[in-house]
């Protein structure tokens, strides 16, 4: 087995274990909130997972950024294949994070849904990462394919925090009456399991960028292969 | 040939060949008006006032309009095979983002403000003013930056045009936001100075993704 494969295994490994420490953390060991309503209190556990995973879809996006930058200034496809393997994690992270959100949302603002600020550059984030994809489908030529999503990716998350600050502002001078700055100060039991479930999250993230990675590029042998063999 | 040249070339290029047709500004006319339209039956018994949903109507129908123009515009060079003798002349690609883009610009332009008059007169509001051209300007002007390299892109794909939305819009949306909203505070009679920071964030888009468009548009059309 080659080394690089097996520190891949080590790492996954230890990536799983991690996360199950961090749930164990946050579901037993984190104190409860003081100050919330029976179901918020259960609800505001939703913090250690929420927090990394938008932590990591803004990440898994800026990393889709430079690896775009890199394939531009470098032609090598390889560049290609890491942003749209971080893309597509961003992607399920931008979901995951919306998914837990609402989970807090429903008992603490009695909405599945609201139009605040942070919710909606979420939606749009989570659009620019599917016109990415829809830009990515509707093309065949690889070359092609990786230099259009590129520019795509620059101008994406560039686009991120001017949308951010734009819709803030929208906000701000129409102003919402749930505040979601408001709310968890953490206390120190709760700072820890707060930390290892974002260490943990950014261990999983960093080793699914690994396999999905490694796997994008054997697809791309294999076509190679496949087209020298005529298929 | 120098590059301010070769622009001012490309935009008279496009002009002449728009006069020839006519295609984009009328259809693109008609079509920002009917949005105008559809939207007064939209909204008209179930708001106060027309005035509170102008300022969305105007750029709901700029960009949605405006899409259609930009996709026309590369749909052309495109179908005739005339991007490819464009890329073949010895000039910067960058002249040819910049003669495309301010092409575009003007024709979204003209279209405003053919479309600015009626508006005016269906809902009873002065438009026509320096502050609402502005906004107009600046906002459209990010438009076009913008929009520009996306229907580059979106035309040399499979799904061509109906891909040019779902690039731009997300994108697109700062523009849109400060659009509405110095459009709805002049409406509503406030000052544009007292809408500093909303101009200064579509001068900070516009400017920036200028700078991106130019350094990226070389890749959207090296074959």
């Amino acid at each position: 087995m080659e080394r690089s494969s097996r520190w891949l295994i080590v790492l996954t490994v230890l990536s799983g274990l991690g996360m199950l420490v961090a749930i164990l953390f946050a579901l037993l060991l984190a104190p409860n909130a003081v100050g919330l309503t029976p179901d918020e209190t259960y609800a505001q556990r939703i913090i250690y997972f929420h927090v990394p995973t938008a932590w990591l879809s803004m990440l898994a996006f800026g990393v889709t950024m430079v690896a775009s930058i890199a394939y531009l200034a470098s032609n090598k496809r390889h560049w290609d294949s890491l942003a749209v393997s971080s893309a597509e994690l961003g992607l399920i992270f931008t979901l995951a994070t919306a998914a837990s959100g609402s989970v807090w949302a429903k008992p603490a603002w009695n909405v599945w849904w609201t139009w605040d600020p942070r919710l909606t550059t979420y939606t749009i984030v989570f659009l620019l990462f599917v016109a990415y994809f829809m830009l990515r489908s509707a093309m065949e030529d690889p070359a092609r394919r990786a230099r259009f999503s590129s520019v795509y990716a620059i101008f994406a998350f560039l686009s991120v925090p001017i949308t951010f600050m734009s819709i803030r502002w929208w906000r701000t001078i129409h102003p919402v009456l749930i505040d979601p700055n408001e709310g968890f100060g953490l206390s120190p039991g709760m700072m820890t399991a707060f930390f290892i479930g974002l260490a943990a999250f950014t261990l999983f993230y960093v080793v699914l960028l690994i396999h999905r990675y490694r796997l994008e590029r054997m697809k791309e042998q294999v076509e190679l292969l496949k087209e020298q063999l005529g298929y | 040939m120098n590059f301010w040249k070769a622009v001012v070339a490309i935009i008279w290029k496009d002009i002449r060949a728009e006069l020839r047709t006519k295609d984009i500004l009328s259809s693109v006319f008609v079509f920002a008006l009917l949005t105008v339209i559809v939207f007064n039956f939209a909204y008209e018994l179930r708001v106060p006032s027309m005035k509170m949903v102008v300022p969305g109507i105007i750029w709901v129908a700029i960009s949605f309009a405006g899409t259609l123009g930009l996709n026309r515009a590369f749909v052309i060079e495109q179908d005739k095979g005339s991007l490819a003798g464009l890329l073949l002349a010895p000039v910067d690609r960058a002249a040819i983002y910049f003669g495309k883009m301010l092409a575009n610009l003007i024709f979204i332009l003209v279209v405003e403000l053919a479309l600015l008059p009626l508006v005016m007169i269906f809902f009873n509001l002065s438009l026509i003013t320096g502050p609402h051209l502005l906004v107009l300007f600046l906002g459209t002007y990010g438009f076009a930056a913008v929009g520009t390299v996306f229907s580059a892109m979106a035309v040399s794909t499979r799904a061509r045009e109906v891909l040019l939305p779902v690039l731009l819009f997300p994108v697109l949306l700062p523009v849109l936001v400060a659009g509405v909203k110095m459009t709805g505070g002049l409406v509503d009679g406030a000052s544009l100075s007292e809408m500093g920071n909303w101009l200064q964030l579509v001068a900070l888009y516009d400017v920036g993704f200028t700078v991106v468009a130019y350094l990226t548009f070389g890749f959207v059309v090296e074959e």
